[in-house]
């Protein structure tokens, strides 16, 4: 394989990559948050809301790591993979 | 009307998620797609400055004795100090490279905070056990950091930095005021409630 094609092989998949990965990180966090409450419901509290005090409602850590997977994707994720391909775009 | 500590302990757990996959997406798409759209560049430095702020609330409300406020105390100050450096150099204020070793001296005086207002041993509960986890994390991890003043640039090391700050969040996630940790809870502890 001559030096010329590995680079440019290389950096076909580099490209190729990226934007997977970055649109892949939002919903794996959610994923774990969703796989977590399943594996402990008792910690959402919304399942059983009765007799639970303001902050057990609110502080729930499954859920928490949904919406920290919600808002990166919907706030960082889909504005940044617009970015890379624009920036890949625009370096062709 | 307060919440539980451990509570505390999952909502920035959340903030430090959040932080974290944001460093990982500058390290996977590069600085100079990162920072294509102006207020992203301020966003995870931002963020970590917030914590430091909010982490002076957790300071007044959550002392319960003057080693509890003299670590909440400087994990707010160093946290600001390094967000703000961040900002700063992010905006290009800040030219000097050396601001950047806010970072690694964040992470010593958080892991030694940690380390040094945890008075029960290991085993003691699970909080016990991963406020030593914590500091130990964050002062092994400091070398991190310190190795991305000298190579900014460096994908693996940001990648590293990133993946330290997932892993600090996860053992947050992983925190109950009283639990057993590996069937181990002392009795002095007291009686779990979840």
């Amino acid at each position: 394989m001559s030096n010329t094609y590995a680079t440019h092989a290389s950096a076909e998949r580099t490209r190729f990559s990226r934007p997977q990965l970055v649109s892949l990180l939002g919903p794996l966090i959610s994923t774990g948050g969703i796989v977590w409450a399943v594996l402990q419901p008792y910690r959402v509290t919304l399942l059983h809301p009765f007799g639970q005090g303001f902050w057990w409602l609110v502080a729930e850590p499954p859920l928490l790591v949904v919406l920290v997977g919600v808002l990166f994707t919907f706030l960082v994720a889909r504005p940044l993979l617009r970015d890379l391909e624009e920036h890949r775009a625009a370096s062709r | 009307m307060q919440p539980h500590a451990e509570m505390v302990h999952w909502f920035f757990a959340a903030g430090i998620l959040f932080v974290g996959a944001c460093l990982l997406c500058e390290a996977i798409v590069g600085r100079e797609v990162w920072q294509m759209r102006p207020w992203r560049k301020y966003l995870w430095p931002g963020t970590a400055f917030l914590m430091g702020v909010l982490l002076w609330p957790v300071m007044a409300f959550f002392t319960n004795s003057a080693i509890h406020m003299y670590a909440h105390g400087s994990w707010a100050e160093f946290l600001m100090l390094a967000g703000g450096a961040e900002l700063g150099l992010v905006h290009g204020r800040l030219t000097s490279r050396w601001w950047r070793l806010t970072w690694p001296l964040a992470f010593v005086v958080t892991g030694t905070a940690f380390i040094v207002h945890e008075q029960n041993p290991w085993y003691f509960a699970r909080s016990a056990f991963l406020h030593h986890l914590i500091g130990w994390t964050f002062l092994i991890a400091a070398l991190i950091p310190l190795a991305l003043v000298w190579r900014p640039r460096s994908a693996a090391l940001q990648a590293c930095f990133a993946l330290v700050i997932v892993v600090v969040s996860v053992q947050l996630f992983a925190d109950r005021d009283v639990a057993p940790v590996f069937g181990h809870l002392s009795p002095l502890a007291g009686t779990p409630h979840r």
